[in-house]
């Protein structure tokens, strides 16, 4: 996405980040499931989702389309209503539980120790409400401040993620913004009360090529000053590269694979990953035949037995016992490496990847 | 905005001005007689000639129609039993039944129907966005159920049924009858009472149905979501970011609507024996009073562009992605 320039400051800032991993984690998600019960059944959105995140540290969430990336994220702040959704587990964020929190008591804590900031800047800002405005509620929701000093934090944000003339444009309408703008717009607005977790669902989908590098550079820019834990959805390899620290890879609602971000990117053990790895267009070089992954994601009203991924998988054959279809694998490291961890019956799956994925890499 | 506005009065004007001389024209296509009702029965034929050139019904129609909206716009002469008599801009002419200037006819009427009207607004308005709102909040549940079954039986009887049956029924309420609000509000008041509860719970019904489509669908947007992430508290979320954006299309809603009831009260002022414009409209049809009726067309049509016009203008308040030009 960015050039060469940009990365390699940015390389420096991970290897920094990477020391103070040790911390305890800020954000702590364990066993947690989402289901909606609807007319035709109940939608199993995320089944048993564990991870956890220190502060200073950014987490990739990838996955095609359905797989419960945002479900779970938005169980992170509170989001789903009480009345359609049934979650179970627990989310801790800073050593506090937020399952079972009271409506009032989530209130006070969004956009305080959490924020969120979502894929489509242009219906995500009120139409109605000018940008200071929207910042300047965000703020005094939480805060008994003045119109004015509040105005005044609004217009310093607003300064802080690069909008120019930012004294002028607190005033603006969401529609006399362009995206990018609208999108630093949303930054500032999530950031304006100093969340230690910032969780950034496909920030950049919605935006052009150049800007989405902008926004990229924003965020990792601001997570350095701030030293806050950043959970990054995204569908682009290429993003997860450039800014995270982890990666967790989603399928039907689980955590299919998890580790560093070199780790997963460079030896991924398990099928579904090889699957999106060769998926990605070169960036760079002849243009390789890209290989989508066969069939479709499954129904999360019945989600496959054994491993969800068995129907899609051309690997099922190699393990024996017809396992995939009948035992759902666990989360476990699968070779020497216990920071990285698949979920997949496959025999050395490290050799399997040298062997028989990384020559058909572009 | 000022040009617009402008522009839009202009064509407004056009629209008023083709509206008249086409109830002009089909008025005189249509086979009535006026001075001979006016003359009755032991009418002579030089009084009737009297009459025919008082009312100018002897000059060719466009000529008849060049003197109506002279008279309009700067004032008219009428000529009878070689009594002059000026009429004063905007003069429509006499009633050819009453025997009273159209224009203050209409200023005796149209008082009473927007007073019918705006009243019975306040009443559909606050009771259809109030029901409207919540039933949107509590979606599928049995309150919301009740609720927008509730306005399809009250929607499903015709107007002047519910009508008949809140003056037969609402005996409580204070007698109905039109009182200046100048002289005293409180007997305007109490006479209109009934009117409005009328006219208010008949479109309550379609009003609660609106701003609950308007709200369920503005409640889903990602605006909302944004809000609540923001730990905006809840009844903030759903009255400053979900109301303020569902209220804009019951507003276009009802503008249009507010222009149709000014000039459809018959049923509200019949039965509960208000003289407004709807009842002086229809006195004038049966007795084939050609400048009232023309008078009440007048009325119509300009409350028809003018809403138009407020509405549009209140769009640019209402939304600022709205330009007007
Ligand atoms: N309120 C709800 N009721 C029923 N099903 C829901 C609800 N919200 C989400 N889902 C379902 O949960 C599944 C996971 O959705 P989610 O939005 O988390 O996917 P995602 O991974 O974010 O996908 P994308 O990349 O398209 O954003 C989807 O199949 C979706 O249809
Ligand atoms: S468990 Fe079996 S089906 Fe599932 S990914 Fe591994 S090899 Fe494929
Ligand atoms: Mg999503």
């Amino acid at each position: 996405m960015t050039d060469q320039t940009t990365r390699a400051p940015q390389t420096v800032a991970r290897a920094a980040r990477a020391k103070r991993a040790n911390e305890e984690p800020y954000l702590e998600v364990s066993d947690l499931h989402v289901q909606f019960p609807t007319a035709d059944g109940l939608v199993r959105a995320v089944q048993g989702l564990s991870y956890s995140l220190p502060l200073g540290r950014t987490l990739a969430i990838v996955g095609e389309s359905g797989s419960g990336k945002s479900v779970s994220s938005m169980a992170v702040l509170g989001l789903h209503d009480a009345k359609t959704a049934r979650i179970s587990g627990s989310i801790k964020v800073g050593g506090r539980e937020i399952t079972g929190l009271s409506e009032r008591a989530l209130e006070s804590y969004r956009g305080v120790d959490a924020a969120m900031i979502f894929q489509d800047p242009q219906s995500s800002l009120h139409p109605y409400f000018t940008v200071g405005d929207q910042i300047m509620e965000a703020y005094r929701t939480h805060r008994r401040v003045s119109k004015r000093a509040a105005k005044a934090r609004a217009v310093e944000m607003l300064d802080r993620v690069g909008i120019p003339n930012p004294r002028r444009r607190v005033d603006n309408y969401p529609h006399e913004f362009s995206g990018g703008m609208r999108q630093r717009a949303m930054i500032a607005m999530a950031l304006v009360n100093d969340p230690k977790l910032l969780i950034a669902d496909e920030p950049t989908t919605a935006l052009d090529v150049t800007v989405q590098a902008q926004i990229l550079d924003l965020i990792t820019d601001l997570q350095r000053d701030f030293g806050s834990a950043v959970v990054f959805i995204t569908h682009d390899l290429g993003v997860v590269a450039e800014i995270a620290d982890d990666i967790l890879v989603m399928y039907a609602g689980s955590a299919i694979e998890q580790g560093p971000v070199e780790k997963v990117l460079g030896t991924p053990l398990h099928p579904y990953s090889w699957g999106l790895l060769e998926s990605v267009p070169a960036l760079t070089g002849e243009p390789a035949p890209l290989h989508p992954i066969p069939g479709t994601p499954p129904s999360l009203l019945a989600v496959p037995s054994g491993c969800a991924f068995h129907p899609r998988c051309e690997f099922r054959d190699r393990v024996p016992q017809d396992r995939c279809r009948t035992l759902k694998p666990d989360l476990l490291a699968r070779t020497a490496d216990p920071g990285h961890t698949s979920r997949c019956h496959l025999h050395e799956p490290d050799q399997v990847f040298q062997t028989d994925i990384s020559p058909r890499l572009p | 905005m000022l040009l617009y506005i402008l522009k839009r009065i202009v064509s407004a004007i056009s629209v008023v001005i083709v509206t008249l001389v086409a109830s002009f024209a089909l008025f005189f296509l249509a086979p009535t007689d006026p001075a001979g009702v006016i003359c009755g029965p032991r009418c002579t034929p030089t009084r009737l000639a009297d009459i025919e050139q008082s009312l100018n019904l002897d000059e060719p129609p466009l000529e008849q129609i060049g003197s109506y909206m002279k008279g309009l716009v700067v004032g008219r002469d009428f000529t009878s039993g070689g009594v002059t008599q000026h009429c004063d801009a905007p003069c429509m002419g006499y009633s050819y039944t009453l025997g009273q200037p159209v224009t203050k006819l209409l200023k005796q009427a149209f008082p009473v129907t927007l007073s019918i009207v705006l009243g019975g607004a306040v009443v559909y308005l606050s009771v259809g966005i109030l029901a409207g709102t919540i039933a949107a909040q509590r979606r599928g549940t049995t309150l919301d159920k009740v609720t927008v079954g509730t306005t399809l039986v009250v929607n499903s009887f015709p107007y002047f049924v519910l009508a008949l049956l809140v003056a037969l029924y609402a005996t409580f309420l204070p007698q109905t009858g039109y009182h200046s609000f100048l002289d005293n509000p409180l007997l305007w008041a109490s006479g209109l009472v009934a009117a409005w509860l009328t006219l208010g719970l008949a479109n309550a019904a379609a009003y609660t149905r609106y701003s609950r489509a308007s709200m369920i669908e503005s409640l889903g947007q990602d605006f909302v979501r944004t809000a609540r992430s923001k730990g905006v508290p809840h009844r903030r979320v759903v009255y400053r970011h979900g109301l303020r954006a569902a209220l804009t299309p019951v507003a276009t809603i009802f503008g249009i609507d507010l222009a149709f009831q000014l000039t459809n009260a018959i049923f509200t002022e019949s039965i509960f024996g208000l003289p407004g414009l709807g009842m002086l409209t229809l006195r004038a049809f049966a007795q084939y009073d050609l400048p009232t009726l023309l008078g009440s067309v007048f009325v119509g049509s300009v409350a028809l562009v003018l809403m138009n016009l407020l509405v549009d203008i209140a769009y640019t308040f209402l939304d600022p992605r709205v330009r007007l030009g």
